[in-house]
């Protein structure tokens, strides 16, 4: 079983940690002068996304988790899984909903995601930071204001409610973060 | 990378550090950065390399601290020294750590660690260009006031469970680990934070963790060596020198014994320090000072390579 060296460890590399794959989030080598060295680790569970923290003695191994990322298109829901193809295979993948959690809210068919695959499966769906989706459903635009003050909510053509000014109308294309669920801007489709 | 800001800042340093130690008539020595003795301590990884050439051929370590040299300079009657030179250790890389660092090493005649501590604090004030308080805590104190738990008086579980009560759950490897590794452990992660701001000294370690120093004649489970902290970083180590050549052959010797059971090699011990302390060593205490972490103080920065020309391993 492929394992690392705490001297291997930086962020972003995946360890299987309790049973559980997990991301480091940070690492940080300490020692006193003359003392024992210690690497103290912050750690994200890639199930839940809780962060714990970890000290490992300097020297000890760890076992690597087969975790990576692909991109891959989203297809269509059946009602219990949300299928994803690999452009280049054409391979079709199940994600359920542990995996998609509440990003169903941001996929939108033949769009691009990234899937975290531990084993072979998804683990988890990931958006890209910006996507660019049509207004389904919002109270009737404010013409002429254009301060941003204030706002209304917005459904997406996907399911999620982005808060957006007064003056964007239903039908509009907007772009939208969906790190922090927040209006970036109206789009034109070659954004 | 340093900017050029910090070039000078580092410049400034150097020459402050060389005036402080010519006022006092303290002789400034240059030993050799290769050697082919070893540091034998066991949390101290030498670089070991090969000479080839005129003469005979053979493995060469460098010097991760300037001491053994120093140290036959003044059994040779040099009087009072510092050094101001590259160290290297092996596997050492981080936020604080670089695998090659500079370091302010001296020797007082005559002084013992009190005495040596009270002249770090004078050259602190020197070089930070502050005068500033420093505070003394002994070990023992520093763990009973912040960690809760008696380090002269310890065993595995009761250091476990102080580590435990402290939000060190889930430490990894301590199988083996000796009470040194978790005092080690829990002075990093308990006690230091909590010494805040300022500059700290903390003195008598365990007799355990006596490294070159002199075991204390009042207390024999405490040796006569400290460190200094300031803002919660690790800046010096100092000895109330160990001079007793017998002795010391003993704490190399376990200390090899301790590398082999932890699967590492045993290095070569240096006779010739051994027979300059048999020769005689002059009563005195040594310090050394991490001078790139005293650059980050005076810098500012966060992160030692911040304070480098150059790094050595990225």
């Amino acid at each position: 079983m492929a394992s690392y060296n705490t001297n291997e460890f930086r962020s972003g590399l995946k360890l299987m940690i309790d049973g559980d794959p997990c991301a480091i989030v940070e690492n940080e080598f300490v020692k006193p002068g003359k003392g024992q060295a210690f690497n103290r680790v912050k750690i994200r569970n890639l199930k839940t996304g809780r962060v714990i923290d970890r000290t490992y003695k300097s020297g000890e191994s760890v076992e690597a988790a087969d975790v990576m990322d692909t991109e891959m298109q989203y297809l269509y829901n059946d009602g219990e899984f949300w299928y994803f193809m690999d452009p280049d295979s054409y391979e079709q993948i199940g994600a359920d909903v542990n995996a998609v959690g509440e990003n169903t809210k941001w996929l939108k068919e033949q769009d691009t995601y990234t899937v975290t695959l531990w084993n072979g499966s998804p683990l988890t769906i990931t958006p890209p930071n910006f996507v660019l989706l049509t207004v389904t459903e919002t109270d009737p635009g404010v013409r002429g204001d254009t301060s941003g003050g204030g706002g209304k909510p917005a459904t997406m053509e996907t399911g999620a409610v982005v808060r957006v000014p007064l003056f964007i109308n239903e039908g509009e294309l907007l772009k939208v973060d969906t790190r922090t669920c927040e209006y970036v801007g109206r789009a034109k489709e070659e954004d | 990378m340093a900017s050029l800001d910090i070039l000078k800042k580092r410049a400034a340093l150097l020459r402050q550090v060389r005036a402080f130690f010519y006022a006092r008539d303290i002789l400034e020595v240059d030993t050799p950065a290769l050697s082919s003795t070893g540091n034998t301590d066991p949390n101290i990884e030498s670089f070991t390399t090969s000479y080839i050439g005129p003469g005979k051929n053979k493995t060469l370590y460098l010097h991760t601290s300037p001491e053994f040299s120093m140290k036959r300079l003044l059994a040779d009657n040099s009087g009072s020294i510092y050094q101001l030179c590259k160290v290297f250790r092996n596997g050492e890389f981080g936020r604080q750590h670089s695998p090659e660092f500079t370091m302010l090493e001296w020797y007082h005649l005559d002084y013992d660690h009190h005495q040596l501590m009270d002249e770090v604090a004078l050259l602190l004030d020197e070089v930070l260009e502050q005068t500033m308080p420093i505070v003394k805590l002994t070990y023992q104190q520093a763990f009973t006031d912040y960690a809760g738990i008696d380090p002269l008086n310890i065993n595995l579980v009761a250091l476990k469970r102080c580590a435990e009560k402290h939000g060190l759950v889930d430490v990894i490897g301590m199988e083996d680990a000796s009470t040194d590794d978790w005092c080690d452990l829990i002075m990093d992660q308990v006690v230091v934070p909590k010494l805040g701001q300022g500059r700290v000294f903390i003195y008598d370690y365990p007799a355990s963790q006596a490294a070159l120093s002199k075991i204390s004649e009042d207390d024999p489970r405490v040796a006569e060596r400290f460190e200094l902290f300031i803002d919660g970083v690790e800046i010096a180590n100092g000895f109330h020198e160990l001079t007793n050549a017998k002795e010391q052959r003993q704490r190399f010797e376990n200390e090899n014994i301790k590398r082999k059971r932890k699967g590492q090699s045993p290095l070569p011990i240096d006779e010739n320090l051994l027979s300059a302390l048999a020769t005689g060593l002059p009563d005195c205490a040594g310090v050394a000072v991490g001078v790139d972490r005293l650059l980050m103080l005076i810098a500012g920065a966060d992160s030692i390579s911040t304070v480098l020309s150059a790094s050595s391993v990225d």
